[in-house]
């Protein structure tokens, strides 16, 4: 990783129910003092037994864990050397630079054209043109397009499950972001959807800075350029994909992914 | 086997006890109904009372109570459901959010007479809206919030969080998220419950006693400092303080307040049903 | 920037609406976040939602400045003496507050088993259909408007009650306490309803499991695991029964006597709620009469506040949460 960095976290760490005296529950620590750098134009794997911190981890890096309350975040997280979290950052203009897509595909009440354009209009984009070829754009990025084409003004609900979570793909895409980041975006998925997810990501990596939490340890030896392994919120191993999925450093990462705990 | 019949038995109890519940439901619809067509007409609807109330029609306490009703909507709507947009997408969990929501639990029990005495002192006396549309409306209108706002905000939460997170995760403000998203979700929701509020306002007598409403006063209000006959009140002034008034115009008065309140009912509860069965998530 | 930043503030999920300094061309502070309308919006909803504490505040300080004249002008002994003539200066509330307690304690005597009954018939032993007709005439009641009620327990059953009682009037405590029964069923069965939803399938399993029937499992397990949500319900349908208004004045017959005799409940009665309803309206402004209706009507607010309170404690006690939504 000798490139510059996209996102680069330093000593970061992270308590749920961090002030939470009034409510009672128990302080839980999902990050503990995480350095990582997440190399450009790659995708990027964290992967781990859950409760390691792995979708606590996406969620910080585009500030979706904002919404929570009683919560404390510790170190710095960097966009192109930018610190995300400093006071003049507009979180709406990170949103739209850092996109991110779900576990569960969850389009919006609406038509297809307008889950695909809705991040644009949000963002004051009035311009029927631009707003058309971005959703022609978008839905070709993840892969839908073909199988859409049609039904631009079917309701989203309509489609089947893995087309919604491409049109959830392609619902980030539209606003060009420069960091996409989908968190176990298959788990409710067949496995040729599946296959096709996996497939569009493998181009979109040309243009975006991918960073995904596979549903397995096999999907992510498939897609990973980089890998990192969490455990119990903290950072055991992080390295390139291969290395990281075959010849393990850290003796855990090497149990975790032949099966012996998980 | 004793266990058995002991249980049929017990079943059984349960199921009279149901029916004492529900047949006196059914008795004062119906007597009510039963009693009252006789007396309802177009004249009964539309023409001004005569001869001290024993004839004629209940057109000004009709139009009095619908004035109020809507005068109770303008004031109630906004402030309810900017409160449970408050509480629901704002408020985080303090002392001061449970402020609030221990004032609304209040606010729903305080007795209506009790609100017909803050009308008075607040509306007509200290800022000088006399015995008015304006003050009355605006009594009925406190006595709704607390409705408006709980149902208003139980619709709210009951769009899943997720589409909040999406709606951020694209960009989205907060507030983008709620009008764009939430609020279109919950609009049923909302409107069961405004409705659920306004039928309360629309079948109350305690609050308007001092604050608006007015014994005989045959002619349509003017202004909303007008003072005005109610369907609610009428019916009590016609059955406790007219002597010989003829039973059937009572009757009918208590008809055309039935109708129109259960009516608003009917629609929420209608409206409730339909979109819980129509809901995606 | 770490930790100690960390404060209450930054953790609110209102963040977005701040107004954030613009800074860098594709930089991250093309500030977007920064609508004045979404500002105005927001704070104005903010000023709305609090607003609810202001009414509460606003109508307790109205009733006091209108009520605790009372306390100058009316000797306490007086006040709370057992005759209640305004025309000859006595004002002893004693026999409204009995009253009220009077017709409340009997009408929840009435509603408490039919309420409870009904919510476990409902919830637990009536077929499908049997719920859709049962649920939908107790919403109706909860409807009907209590002057409608009013007039027909006027002309229906009170006649039925002087009648039965072979009484001079039907106008008695026990009609108003009838009435305030089923007004105050639909409050008690729904959320007694609520309660018995709430109680865990484990438990009518794990009940039904060692050899109970059905009908020992609902009032040795059921009942027992709802009952603070029981308690919550005869606490609001309390409320509501103490502060109904209409209805009670058409109905107890309005004499201000002591309820205090055997035979008090079949006789008629007067509630501080019919005494301010009736009295109210033709009273001066600014007479002792005026005043000691606005301190009737203090008593009833402090009363319905502190019935209100306990409910409301039950519930907050059972829906703690985390965080918000």
């Amino acid at each position: 990783m000798v490139e510059q960095p996209k996102i680069h976290l330093e000593h970061v760490g992270f308590t749920y129910n961090a002030t939470s005296a009034t409510t009672g529950a128990e302080p839980v620590e999902a990050l503990k003092d995480v350095t990582l750098s997440i190399p450009p134009h790659a995708i990027t794997v964290i992967f781990g037994p859950s409760g390691g911190g792995k979708t606590t981890l996406l969620r910080l890096i585009n500030r979706l864990n904002d919404m929570l309350s009683g919560t404390r975040r510790t170190g710095q997280v960097l966009l192109d050397g930018q610190d995300i979290y400093a006071h003049d950052v507009s979180v709406v203009e990170l949103r739209r630079r850092v996109g991110m897509v779900f576990s569960l595909p969850l389009p919006i009440p609406g038509t297809v054209r307008h889950n695909v354009t809705y991040g644009l209009q949000l963002a004051g984009m009035r311009d029927q043109t631009v707003l058309d070829n971005a959703l022609v754009r978008s839905l070709q990025q993840a892969a839908l397009w073909d199988e859409v084409k049609d039904r631009l003004d079917d309701p989203a609900t309509a489609l089947s499950g893995g087309q919604q979570q491409r049109l959830c793909i392609a619902r980030s895409l539209a606003l060009e972001p420069d960091v996409l980041l989908l968190d176990e975006p298959t788990s409710g998925l067949d496995p040729i959807s599946t296959a096709k997810v996996e497939h569009s990501l493998m181009e979109l990596k040309k243009h975006y800075t991918i960073v995904i939490v596979p549903h397995s340890v096999q999907q992510g030896a498939r897609v990973a350029d980089y890998a990192a392994f969490f455990l119990m919120g903290e950072l055991m191993e992080a390295g390139p994909g291969r290395q990281v999925f075959i010849n393990p450093k850290n003796k855990r990462t090497e149990d975790y992914i032949t099966g012996r705990f998980g | 086997m004793r266990q058995r019949i002991m249980q049929r038995v017990g079943f059984a109890l349960l199921a009279l006890t149901s029916l004492i519940v529900v047949v006196p439901i059914l008795l004062v619809v119906g007597i009510i109904v039963a009693r009252g067509l006789n007396a309802v007409s177009w004249e009964f609807l539309t023409a001004m009372p005569r001869e001290g109330m024993r004839a004629g029609g209940i057109l000004p306490a009709i139009v009095g109570t619908i004035l109020l009703t809507l005068g109770t909507a303008l004031a109630a709507i906004p402030v309810g459901v900017a409160g449970a947009i408050y509480l629901s997408e704002y408020a985080s969990d303090n002392i001061f959010t449970r402020s609030i929501r221990l004032a609304i639990i209040n606010l729903a029990g305080i007795p209506s007479v009790v609100y017909g005495l803050f009308g008075l002192g607040l509306f007509v006396i200290f800022l000088r809206f006399g015995t008015s549309i304006l003050a009355g409306s605006l009594t009925l209108a406190i006595m709704t919030l607390p409705i408006i706002v709980s149902t208003t905000e139980e619709a709210l939460r009951s769009v899943p969080m997720e589409f909040r997170t999406v709606s951020a995760s694209l960009g989205g403000t907060r507030w983008q998220g709620i009008w764009k998203i939430i609020l279109p979700q919950a609009f049923p929701g909302i409107v069961t419950g405004v409705l659920l509020g306004l039928l309360r306002a629309a079948g109350e007598t305690a609050p308007i006693l001092f604050t608006v409403a007015t014994f005989f006063l045959p002619r349509l209000p003017q202004s909303v400092f007008d003072q005005t006959m109610a369907l609610p009140y009428h019916l009590f002034v016609i059955s406790t303080q007219v002597p010989g008034m003829p039973m059937e115009i009572q009757y009918g008065t208590a008809l055309v307040l039935l109708v129109l309140v259960l009516s608003l009912n009917l629609v929420a509860t209608l409206l409730r049903s339909y979109f819980r069965r129509r809901r995606q998530w | 920037m770490c930790g100690a930043r960390m404060n209450d503030q930054e953790q609110q999920p209102r963040r977005e609406a701040r107004v954030e300094p613009v800074s860098t061309a594709r930089g991250l502070g093309q500030g977007r976040d920064h609508h004045w309308g979404e500002f105005l919006v927001e704070n104005a909803i903010r000023v709305l939602g609090f607003s609810a504490i202001g009414f509460v505040v606003l109508i307790f300080l109205f009733l006091l400045q209108e009520g605790l004249p009372t306390f100058f002008r009316v000797e306490l002994p007086i006040l709370f003496g057992q005759r209640w003539y305004p025309t000859f200066d006595l004002y002893g509330t004693m026999p409204l507050i009995l009253g009220s307690v009077l017709v409340t304690i009997v009408a929840i005597a009435i509603a408490l088993p039919l309420g409870v009954a009904t919510a476990v018939f409902v919830r637990e032993v009536a077929p499908n259909w049997a719920r859709e007709i049962l649920k939908p005439m107790i919403e109706t009641l909860a409807g009907i408007p209590s002057v409608v009620l009013g007039f027909f327990g006027m002309t229906i059953v009170a006649p039925l009650v002087r009648d039965v009682l072979g009484a001079p009037t039907g106008l008695t405590a026990f009609t108003g306490a009838l009435l305030l029964a089923y007004m105050s069923l639909p409050t008690i069965i729904s959320v007694a309803e609520d309660a018995l939803d709430a109680v865990p399938k484990s438990y009518r399993d794990a009940g039904l499991a060692m050899g109970a029937t059905r009908w020992q499992t609902i009032w040795r397990v059921v009942v027992p695991a709802a009952r603070s949500g029981i308690i919550t319900a005869i606490m609001l349908g309390m409320g509501r029964a103490i502060g109904e208004t209409m209805a009670v004045m058409m109905v107890t017959g309005n004499a201000a006597r002591m309820p205090v005799t055997a035979d008090s409940l079949f006789r008629p009665v007067r509630t501080m709620t019919a005494t301010i309803a009736a009295e109210m309206g033709e009273v001066a402004r600014g007479s002792t009469h005026y005043h000691v209706l606005f301190g009737v009507g203090i008593i009833l607010f402090v009363l319905t506040f502190m019935i209100n309170l306990a409910a409301a404690s039950v519930i907050f006690q059972k829906r703690r949460r985390g965080g918000l939504r």
